[in-house]
């Protein structure tokens, strides 16, 4: 069983401050901290795991700055075989299609029976990259997976629905998953780990590499492109409950079935 | 001069951090005030290897440096002291097997740190031995093939919990020089005779194990001596000049702990219309916190970097030591301050952090010994 995972560096910015830059298209970066996309953690782990299961070899794939050699490192250390960075700046600022493109130049005629990706990554959230990436490469694909279980070529695999549901299919391997936050339990890097990822090749890929044009990648080989940033406006509109807690709670059960929170 | 560290230290601060903050932070509170020993967390850690980082690979350790072992403590005390503490103690004195211990012992008492259940602790002090550990009265008299070992040990991290004491013996009492009369021994902890109580109502760092120490007639084969017979006290300060540098670690976390806190508190906090964050005051109180918190680090990490070099320093060391744990000091009290009355209450974690720091200018050598140390280093013996 090769299975490729495709990673992503993003900014943490679940408890940060986020603030525009000047540009008006990006966020300022400097102060905050940067790791793995948290969906891309948990398609790591479950390489691991199938691995573990299956045998094989996980090779994991990012396309970004420099720095991204620190979550390549990382999902080395947590057990991938080996690293193919796409680093060149001619990649960077694309939108997924673009990204997909290039990622789909890196792969095609790698021989994989699994290719995961995270179902979004976290700072852009398009949730794109990874059916794009099953289009171009011509693999069925499936997203949002919570579960995944491998029968020789095939795989048996839960999606996730809307309103708690869940439904089970069976894909024809190689295919492409998107993987859900929830999965499993995504190991912590050891120290072991750290020491044998410094023995593992991270092979980086430039653009003359791939064959690709300068047109083909980046802003110019985007379908989309983005306009304004903004950060949404702080709403005043808030709901006062008056009355009893009991009568207070129900009101408020009330609204949260009505709205399908519950 | 170079001052990066490579990617393999930076690679393990994080893991040593996403380590803290993924299983300290929901227990550390809790753990703090029932005195719970972080057993779970012990094993855990050691199985990714966040302990004992010095140990070689060829002893089952990570194989990394002094200066690794004190970058995960410091993400360690960054997140809770009382655990970063228990952390730290798993391999406490390990450092004297090896510098002086033999082949065999090494391989035979270390790896099982890392596969087995073993954790080791280091019995110095004593109740009329403390910063003069030359005094210290435990007897080692040889028996046959073995040393029989009376006497009493307090304050001992691992002492109802360890499995391995290394235990200050006196061994040559009739030595006229102080420093040429203890001996370093190893000894399993439940071999009969050994007795330990463990002393709760710890100020701070209260989930780690404190114990006193009773040795009755104590049976050590003569092979579990560490080093030379008499060498103790030699030993014993090659191991200080070493552990001072990580514990000064613990320091740097725990400031850093503190300056974090009080950075996000005067953010959020508004009083007289604005944030704290927006007095001047405020802005300069940060301002000196950091700077002390950065130049402790940088004292901290060069001390223990030139121990990876073979090139251990005791003054700077002691300066460290000596530095780092005064500004933790300072820094829990400044951060508290920040805090108003809210600080003063236990939901809040500056708290703990306030009651873990003043430790740190005790154990280790005191403030007053490591001043005693750096000054006999720079003005010589002028008696
Ligand atoms: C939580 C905790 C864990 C510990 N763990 C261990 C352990 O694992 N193993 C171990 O062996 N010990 C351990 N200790 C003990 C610790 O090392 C001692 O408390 C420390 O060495 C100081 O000794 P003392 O408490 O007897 O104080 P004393 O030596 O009595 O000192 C009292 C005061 O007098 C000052 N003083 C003493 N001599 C001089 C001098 N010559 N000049 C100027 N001032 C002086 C000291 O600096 C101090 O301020 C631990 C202590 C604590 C609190």
């Amino acid at each position: 069983m090769n299975i490729i995972v495709c990673v992503k560096r993003v900014p943490e910015t679940s408890e940060a401050e986020i603030t525009i830059d000047k540009s008006g298209k990006d966020i300022h970066t400097e102060d905050l901290v940067f790791d793995i996309n948290e969906w891309d953690n948990y398609a790591v782990e479950e390489a691991v795991r199938i691995r573990e299961k299956e045998g094989g070899t996980i090779t994991v794939v990012t396309l970004g700055s420099q720095e991204s050699q620190d979550t390549l490192r990382r999902a080395l250390a947590m057990g991938a075989d080996g690293a193919i960075h796409l680093n060149d700046p001619s990649f960077l600022g694309g939108d997924p299609y673009a990204t997909a493109q290039a990622l789909q130049a890196a792969l095609k005629g790698k021989l994989f029976d699994l290719l995961l990706t995270g179902v979004q990554a976290g700072d852009d959230g398009y949730a794109q990259t990874g059916p794009i990436l099953a289009e171009l490469l011509n693999i069925p694909h499936a997203t949002m997976v919570t579960k995944v279980d491998i029968d020789g070529k095939k795989a048996r695999i839960h999606r996730e629905l809307e309103g708690g549901l869940e439904e089970v299919c069976e894909i024809e391997l190689p295919a492409l998953l998107t993987i859900q936050t929830g999965i499993n339990e995504p190991r912590y890097v050891s120290i072991m780990g750290i020491r044998k990822a410094k023995q593992k090749e991270i092979r980086e890929v430039l653009i003359k590499d791939l064959g690709l044009s300068p047109e083909q990648v980046s802003a110019a080989g985007s379908l989309t492109e983005l306009k304004e940033l903004f950060l949404p406006p702080t709403c005043k509109v808030a709901e006062i409950f008056k009355g009893s807690p009991d009568d207070v709670s129900i009101k408020v059960i009330d609204i949260l079935k009505e709205k399908g929170g519950l | 001069m170079n001052f990066d560290l490579t990617n393999e230290q930076r690679d393990i601060k994080k893991a040593a951090r996403d380590f803290a903050v993924g299983e300290f932070t929901d227990v550390a509170r809790e753990y703090d005030l029932n005195e719970t020993f972080p057993e779970e967390i012990i094993k855990k850690a050691k199985e990714l290897g966040l302990v004992g980082l010095f140990i070689p690979e060829e002893y089952g350790g990570p194989g990394f440096g002094y200066l690794e072992q004190a970058m995960v403590l410091e993400e360690f005390w960054r997140v809770d002291p009382g655990i970063g503490q228990q952390l730290c103690t798993i391999s406490f004195g390990v450092e004297e097997l090896l510098l002086y211990g033999t082949e065999e012992q090494k391989k035979k008492f270390l790896p099982p740190i890392f596969e087995g259940n073993t954790i080791f602790g280091f019995a110095i002090t004593e109740p009329d031995a403390g910063s003069d550990t030359a005094a210290a009265s435990t007897t080692a008299v040889k028996d046959g093939n073995d040393y029989v070992i009376n006497g009493s040990k307090v304050m001992i991290s691992n002492g109802t919990k360890g499995t391995h004491m290394l235990v200050y013996c006196l061994t040559n009492p009739e030595e006229k020089s102080k420093t040429g009369r203890h001996s370093i021994i190893l000894l399993e902890t439940n071999r009969k005779g050994y007795e330990a109580d463990r002393m709760e109502g710890k100020m701070g760092i209260r989930c780690s194990d404190t114990a006193s120490i009773y040795f009755t007639d104590v049976r050590v084969p003569q092979e579990n001596l560490i080093g030379k017979e008499g060498n103790g006290f030699i030993q014993l300060m090659n191991f200080f000049d070493r552990s001072r540098a990580y514990v000064a670690g613990h320091a740097v976390g725990l400031a850093q702990g503190a300056l974090d806190m009080a950075i996000k508190h005067v953010k959020e906090r508004k009083q007289f219309g604005q944030p704290l964050g927006a007095f001047q005051v405020t802005q300069f109180k940060i301002a000196e916190m950091a700077t002390k918190v950065e130049t402790a680090r940088n004292m901290v990490y060069k001390a223990a970097w030139l121990l990876d070099q073979g090139r251990p320093d005791t003054k700077l060391t002691a300066m460290a030591k000596l530095y780092a744990c005064h500004v933790a000091v300072e820094m829990v009290d400044e951060s508290l301050q920040l805090h108003g009355g809210y600080g003063y209450f236990n939901d809040q974690d500056i708290e703990r952090f306030y009651r873990a720091a003043k430790v740190l200018e005790i154990y280790e050598g005191t403030k007053e010994v490591e001043k005693i140390i750096i000054g006999r280093e720079i003005l010589g013996n002028l008696k």
